[in-house]
C-alpha cells in the first residue's frame, strides 16, 4: 500500500521514519497511567446508570467503611468555582449553554454522568468502593433521538428551558426562493449520519497535584489542548492560571475526544485539593464508551434544484444534530463547521440552510475526526449520487458540471468560505483512471456471474482546515483564536531544540518538524529535538485538532527558521567583514556570494551567537527566535476516492474490494507520514460506513458499551489501498501546506456507501443509511426483490 | 472493567482442581470469556482456580473409534491437530476461525463447552459430529453428550463440582465442515453452522440460533429424505429460535442458517 521508499533521515519531502517510533514500539512510552507519584490516590468515578433520573440522595457510609477507601466526594463535599465551560457561542444562533457541574447535583441527565468519586489507596479498592455508594435514584422519562427531542411534548432534558433546543442557526442567499422555484427538478434525500465513539486506543486519563501550601495545582492529562486546559483549570477550580501547570506526557490518540476539558479533569484537581496528596484516575473502556464525547449524529434533509445537466441551481439544507444532554468545549461548533461545507466543492450560489441542535438524553457529542465536514461531504455526495440516480446521469458527470473551476479561486463560498486554491477535475480524472473507472462494466459482469452485486461509488470532496484564523474563530463565537506557537532555539554546538505549541498525539510531529528545520537551516535531521506538552516552560499553544499542526504550527516554526536564518546572516555577515547584501545561503551555510572558501555554517554561527565575542553593533546573543502566526485564512485539502464494493445478496455483507484515493494536501513535508493519515483517515471512515455506531435503547440505556458491540475495523478489516496526490499548493501560507489529518474520513463513508447503493441500483436501491450492517443491507434487498 | 477482589490458586493436577472447585472456586481455563466477564462485574467470583498448570488435561490422542481431546488444549492446537483434521475436520476449522491468533493460543475446547456462550463455535461443531465431554468430580467421571451438558444461556448439566477433563470426537467425520457468519475478523459469530455427512447421514448445528447449540434438523430431515440442497436449505431455520437483537432479526438469522449449512455441507463433500 505504500506508494513511497522509506528512509532515515532527510528534508522536506523525503518519506524519512518517523524519530518517535522506537519508543512506541518498544513499549517505552509514557502514558499518564505510566505515572506514579509519591502518596498518590486513585480515583474512581461513580456514574450514572440511568438516561434520566432524580438523584435523592447519596449514601456513602458503606463505601467511606471499606477499608483502603479514604473519601467519597460528591457534588457537596467537592470544591468547583463553576461547572464544565462551553467555548462555542455561535452569533445569532440563541445558543443555551446549561448548568454543567462536575458532579451531578439533583439530577442525572445521561447513562455514565458522574455522581461522586471514591478515593482510595488503589484502583481496584476504589472501584469495590464505588459499587457501595448507593444512589437513590427517581427515574424520569427520557429522549435519546434528536428527530423526537425537537418535537412537541416531549420529555424535556433540562426542565429549566422550555423545549430541548440547543441552538439554531439559519443562513439563506438573496435570490434562493426565486432560484428553487426556477429549477427544472427538484431532488429530495433524507441522511442519517449516525452517531459513533472516537475510540483512541489509550482512553483518558489523569492525575491532580495540588501544592496547598503554594496553591500551586499541576495536572497530568491525555490531552491535544494542553493550554486550553490550564485556562479553563483556573476558571473552575479558582486558581491563579499562572499556578496550574499542565503537562501531556505521550498522548494515544485522540481523534478530536481530547479535544475538550472534562468534568474528570477539574476534579482530580479539586479532590486533591481535598485529600493534600494527588489523585489519579484513569478511564477503562466501558467508561470510555459513556464518558467521553461521541461524534456525529446529524439527520440531514437535502432538497436540490437542479437543471436537466444535473447542476445544482439552488439547495436547500435542513438538518438536526444530536448535542447530548450538555456542551461540551465545543459542541454547538461542530454542526457550524458541517453547514459551512454544505456545498462541498460545488459551485452552488444559491443556498438555504437550517442547522437546529438538540439536548438528549445522552453523552454530548463534540469534534470527532473531521469534525462536522464528514457530515457535510456525506450528505452532499450521497445527494450527487441521487442526483444523478434521478436524472439518470452518469456519477462523475454530475460532479464535473457541478465543480467550482480552477480559474473561480479564491472562491467565495454561498457560506462565508473563501476557498484557497482548488483543481477538482484534476484529482477526478486521476482517481477515475487508477481505479479503472472504465473497465468497470466488466468487472461487474464478472461478479454478477458469481452471484454477486458490485458497485462504484465517488466521493468528491473539499476541507477546511488548518484552524483557524482568529478574527474568523471570534466571528463563529469560539472562544478560543487560532493561531500557533514555535521556538526554535539553536545551542552552543549547533544542535536544535523546536519547542511546538501542536502537541501531537500520534501525528508524527517531531519527524516532520526536524525534516522542516533541515531543510530552512541546514541542521541535519539528527540533530533536532522538538519538545511539547508542558505549559510550564512552553509559550501559549493552542493544540492539535483541525488538521492545523502543519498549515498553522508548521508555518509558525517556518517563521521562526527564518528569523533563526536572517539573524545568523547579521552575524555571518560581521564574522566575514562584508554587508549582509554580499551574503547567498546555500542551504546550510552563509557565504559570500561566488565565494565557497568564504563561508559560515550554521553550527558555527550559532557557536559564535553564543559566545558573543563578535556580535553586530545592536545583535542580542543566541540564536533563538519564537513567532505567534495567526493564519490568514484557512486551507482546504480536496480529493477523489473511489470505492468499490462487493454484495453478497445471500448474507447482505459489503465488501470492500478496492479502494482509490487521490488527495491533494497541496506540499508535502513526508509522503510516508502523508500515507499513513490517510490510510488510517479512511478505515476510520470505513468504520462509520460498514461497522460503527452507537445505539441507545429507548429507555436511555447504551447497547453498545463494549468493543463487543460497537465494532472498530481491525487490521484484518482494512481492504486494499490505492493512494495517489496531485499538488495544488495553498497561496495561504509560505510553505504551500494544507493539512491532511482529517482527510480521509471525510472523504472515505461518501464512497463505501456510494458504492453499496450503486451495487444494489439494479434492484432499484437508491439510498442506504450507514453502517451498513449485513443484516440492514439483506432487509434493504428483500424489500427492493418484493 | 476492574474485576472484584478475588483469591486466586494454581492447580498441578485434576484432583487439585476438583478439590479448589469443592470449596468454591471457579475453574478458570483460557480465561478468554471468564475474565472479560469478570472485568465488567458480570461475573465476581470470590475465588477462582486456574487450571493451565495441569498437564494432564493438554493433549489430543486416538482412543478406539474415538479423539480424546484434553480439555485444556487450546483452539489453536486443535486447528493444527492432524487427527481432528482427518477425522472431525468440523472441529478443527471451528477452532481455527474463534477470535483472534492471541485467544486461539489462551482460548480452550473444555473452557468453550463449560462456559456456554451461545454464539460459541466449539460447541456447534461438536454437537454436529455427536462428540461428548468426560467430566470429573469427586465421585468420579461420567460421560454427557454435548446435546445434554448445554442446558441454556450459559448454562450446563455439570454440577458445581466437577469440570471437564476431555472432550470425545467421534471418528467418521472426515467429510465436516464449519461455516461461519460475523463482520469483522474478530467477531464472535451471529450464526455458525457445522455439518458432517456420515454414514448415517447428515448432521448439522448450529451456534447463534438461541440460548445454546441446536441440531438444524429441517435441514438434516430435508436431505436425509431425498430433498434438494435449495429446499433443504429453504426449512433449516424451522424450529429454531434466534434473538432479534442488533446483528438481525430472528427472520434473518433463520435465513442464514440455511445459507450457512448449504455453504458447510458443499465444502465438506469436497
Amino acid at each position: 500500500m505504500a506508494t513511497v521508499e522509506r528512509k532515515t533521515g532527510g528534508g522536506i519531502g523525503e518519506a524519512v521514519l518517523r524519530k518517535e517510533d522506537r519508543k512506541f514500539v518498544t513499549g517505552e512510552g509514557r502514558y499518564v497511567d505510566d505515572l506514579r507519584l509519591p502518596g498518590m490516590l486513585h480515583a474512581v468515578f461513580v456514574r450514572s446508570p440511568f438516561g434520566h433520573a432524580k438523584v435523592k440522595g447519596i449514601d456513602i457510609a458503606a463505601a467511606e467503611a471499606l477499608p483502603g477507601v479514604h473519601r467519597v466526594l460528591t457534588h457537596a463535599t467537592l470544591p468547583a468555582e463553576t461547572g464544565v465551560l462551553c467555548a462555542s457561542n455561535p452569533p445569532g444562533s440563541d445558543v443555551r449553554q446549561p448548568e454543567q457541574p462536575l458532579l451531578a447535583r439533583d439530577e442525572v441527565r445521561y447513562v455514565g454522568e458522574p455522581v461522586a468519586i471514591v478515593i482510595a489507596d488503589d484502583r481496584y479498592i476504589a472501584r469495590d468502593g464505588a459499587d457501595l455508594v448507593l444512589v437513590d435514584y427517581d427515574p424520569l422519562p427520557v429522549v435519546c433521538d434528536a428527530e423526537a427531542a425537537l418535537a412537541d411534548g416531549a420529555p424535556l432534558v433540562h426542565s429549566g428551558y422550555p423545549d430541548n433546543a440547543a441552538a439554531t442557526l439559519v443562513h439563506e442567499t438573496e435570490g434562493f426562493a426565486e432560484a428553487m422555484q426556477g429549477a427544472a427538478r427538484t431532488v429530495e434525500l433524507r441522511v442519517v449520519n449516525q452517531r459513533v465513539t472516537p475510540m483512541p486506543m489509550e482512553t483518558r486519563g489523569c492525575i491532580g497535584d495540588w501544592q496547598q501550601a503554594t496553591g500551586e495545582v499541576t495536572l497530568y492529562t491525555s490531552t491535544q489542548v494542553a493550554h486550553f486546559v490550564r485556562t479553563f483549570i483556573s476558571f473552575v477550580c479558582g486558581t491563579s492560571e499562572a499556578k496550574v501547570r499542565v503537562v501531556t506526557p505521550d498522548v494515544g490518540g485522540g481523534f478530536g475526544a481530547k479535544l475538550n476539558t472534562y468534568r474528570e479533569e477539574f476534579a482530580v484537581c479539586s479532590a486533591s485539593r481535598v485529600m493534600g496528596v494527588p489523585v489519579k484516575w484513569i478511564e477503562d473502556r466501558s467508561e470510555n464508551a459513556v464518558a467521553t464525547i461521541h461524534g456525529r449524529d446529524q439527520v440531514q434533509y437535502y432538497t436540490a434544484g437542479v437543471d436537466e445537466s444535473g447542476r445544482i441551481v439552488a439547495l436547500k439544507f435542513d438538518a438536526i444534530q444530536n448535542n447530548g444532554a450538555y456542551h461540551q468545549l465545543l459542541t454547538p461548533t461542530i454542526s457550524h463547521l458541517t453547514v459551512f461545507m454544505v456545498p462541498g466543492c460545488y459551485d452552488i450560489q444559491n443556498i438555504s440552510i437550517r442547522m437546529r441542535q438538540a439536548f438528549t438524553n445522552t453523552t454530548p457529542t463534540d469534534a470527532y475526526r473531521g469534525a462536522g465536514r464528514p457530515e457535510a461531504t456525506h450528505g452532499i455526495e450521497r445527494l450527487m449520487d441521487a442526483i444523478a440516480d434521478d436524472l439518470g446521469l452518469d456519477a462523475a458527470e454530475v460532479r464535473r458540471v457541478n465543480f467550482i473551476q480552477p480559474e473561480q479561486f479564491p472562491y467565495s463560498s454561498s457560506t462565508g468560505l473563501v476557498y484557497d486554491s482548488g483543481d477538482y477535475d484534476t484529482t477526478l480524472d486521476e482517481a477515475l483512471r487508477l481505479a479503472d473507472y472504465a473497465g468497470f462494466a466488466a468487472r461487474r459482469a464478472a461478479s454478477e456471474a458469481n452471484g454477486k452485486h458490485r458497485g462504484i461509488g465517488l466521493s468528491t470532496y473539499v476541507e477546511v482546515c488548518g484552524l483557524a484564523p482568529s478574527a474568523v474563530t471570534a466571528a463563529i463565537g469560539v472562544g478560543a483564536p487560532g493561531w500557533e506557537h514555535s521556538t526554535v532555539r539553536l545551542h552552543p554546538t549547533g544542535k536544535a531544540t523546536v519547542i511546538t505549541g501542536t502537541s501531537p498525539h500520534g501525528q508524527g510531529h517531531a519527524t516532520s518538524w526536524s525534516q522542516i528545520v533541515q531543510t530552512e537551516l541546514g541542521i541535519p535531521f539528527e540533530d533536532v529535538e522538538v519538545i511539547h506538552g508542558d505549559t510550564a516552560f512552553q509559550p501559549y499553544g493552542l493544540g492539535t485538532y483541525g488538521s492545523r499542526s502543519l498549515a498553522v504550527g508548521g508555518v509558525a516554526l517556518h517563521r521562526s527558521l527564518g528569523k533563526v536564518r536572517e539573524k545568523a546572516r547579521e552575524i555571518a555577515a560581521n564574522l566575514l567583514e562584508c554587508s549582509v547584501d554580499d551574503l547567498e545561503w546555500t542551504g546550510t551555510s552563509w557565504q559570500v556570494k561566488g565565494s565557497p572558501d568564504r563561508a559560515k555554517t550554521i553550527q558555527e554561527l550559532a557557536g559564535a551567537a553564543w559566545a558573543a565575542s563578535s556580535m553586530p553593533e545592536g545583535v542580542e546573543p543566541v540564536l533563538e527566535a519564537t513567532t505567534f502566526h495567526d493564519p490568514p485564512n484557512f486551507t482546504f485539502p480536496f480529493g477523489t476516492h473511489v470505492c468499490e464494493v462487493e454484495i453478497d445478496p445471500e448474507t447482505g455483507r459489503v465488501e470492500v474490494v478496492n479502494y482509490t484515493a487521490v488527495d491533494d494536501c497541496g506540499n508535502v513535508i513526508n509522503p510516508m507520514i502523508v500515507d499513513g493519515q490517510v490510510h488510517g483517515g479512511i478505515i476510520q471512515g470505513l468504520g462509520q460506513a460498514l461497522y460503527e455506531e452507537t445505539v441507545y435503547g429507548e429507555d436511555g440505556q447504551m447497547l453498545t458499551p463494549t468493543l463487543v458491540e460497537y465494532l472498530v475495523p481491525s487490521a484484518a478489516d482494512v481492504p486494499p489501498m490505492t493512494l495517489a496526490r496531485t499538488t495544488t499548493p495553498s497561496p495561504s501560507n509560505p510553505m504551500g501546506v494544507k493539512g491532511i489529518g482529517e482527510a480521509g474520513t471525510i472523504a472515505a463513508s461518501a464512497a463505501i456507501v456510494n458504492a453499496a447503493v450503486d451495487a444494489l441500483s439494479g434492484l432499484g436501491v437508491r439510498h442506504l443509511e450507514m453502517p451498513l450492517q449485513p443484516a440492514r443491507v439483506w432487509n434493504v434487498i428483500q424489500e427492493a426483490k418484493s | 472493567m476492574i474485576p472484584s477482589t478475588l483469591e486466586y490458586t494454581k492447580a498441578t493436577s485434576i484432583d487439585e482442581a476438583i478439590a479448589a472447585v469443592q470449596a468454591g472456586a471457579r475453574p478458570l481455563a483460557g480465561g478468554q470469556s471468564l475474565l472479560p466477564m469478570m472485568r465488567l462485574r458480570l461475573a465476581a467470583p470470590g475465588a477462582v482456580v486456574d487450571l493451565g498448570g495441569v498437564a494432564e488435561l493438554v493433549g489430543v490422542c486416538e482412543d478406539g473409534d474415538e479423539i480424546a481431546v484434553g480439555a485444556m488444549t487450546t483452539h489453536r492446537a486443535v486447528a493444527a491437530d492432524p487427527l481432528i483434521g482427518e477425522h472431525c475436520r468440523v472441529v478443527a476449522q471451528a477452532a481455527s476461525g474463534v477470535g483472534s491468533l492471541v485467544i486461539r493460543g489462551r482460548g480452550t475446547i473444555g473452557g468453550s463447552l463449560a462456559h456456554a456462550d451461545p454464539h460459541g463455535d466449539l460447541p456447534a461443531a461438536i454437537l454436529a459430529v455427536g462428540g461428548s465431554v468426560i467430566a470429573r468430580g469427586p465421585g468420579g467421571e461420567r460421560r454427557i453428550e454435548i446435546g445434554d451438558l448445554i442446558t441454556s444461556y450459559l448454562t450446563t448439566s455439570l454440577a458445581d463440582d466437577e469440570i471437564i477433563t476431555q472432550v470425545r470426537l467421534p471418528k467418521g467425520n472426515a467429510q465436516s465442515a464449519y461455516a461461519k457468519f460475523h463482520r469483522r475478523a474478530i467477531d464472535w459469530s451471529i450464526v455458525g453452522v457445522g455439518v458432517a455427512i456420515g454414514p448415517d447421514g447428515v448432521r448439522a448445528a448450529a451456534t447463534g440460533v438461541g440460548d445454546k447449540p441446536a441440531r438444524v434438523t429441517g435441514f438434516e430431515a430435508a436431505l436425509n429424505g431425498g430433498a434438494s440442497l435449495d429446499e433443504a436449505a429453504a426449512a433449516a431455520g424451522d424450529g429454531l429460535d434466534p434473538s432479534s437483537d442488533l446483528d438481525g432479526s430472528a427472520e434473518y438469522k433463520r435465513h442464514l442458517v440455511g445459507v450457512l449449512a448449504k455453504r458447510a455441507y458443499l465444502e465438506a463433500q469436497g
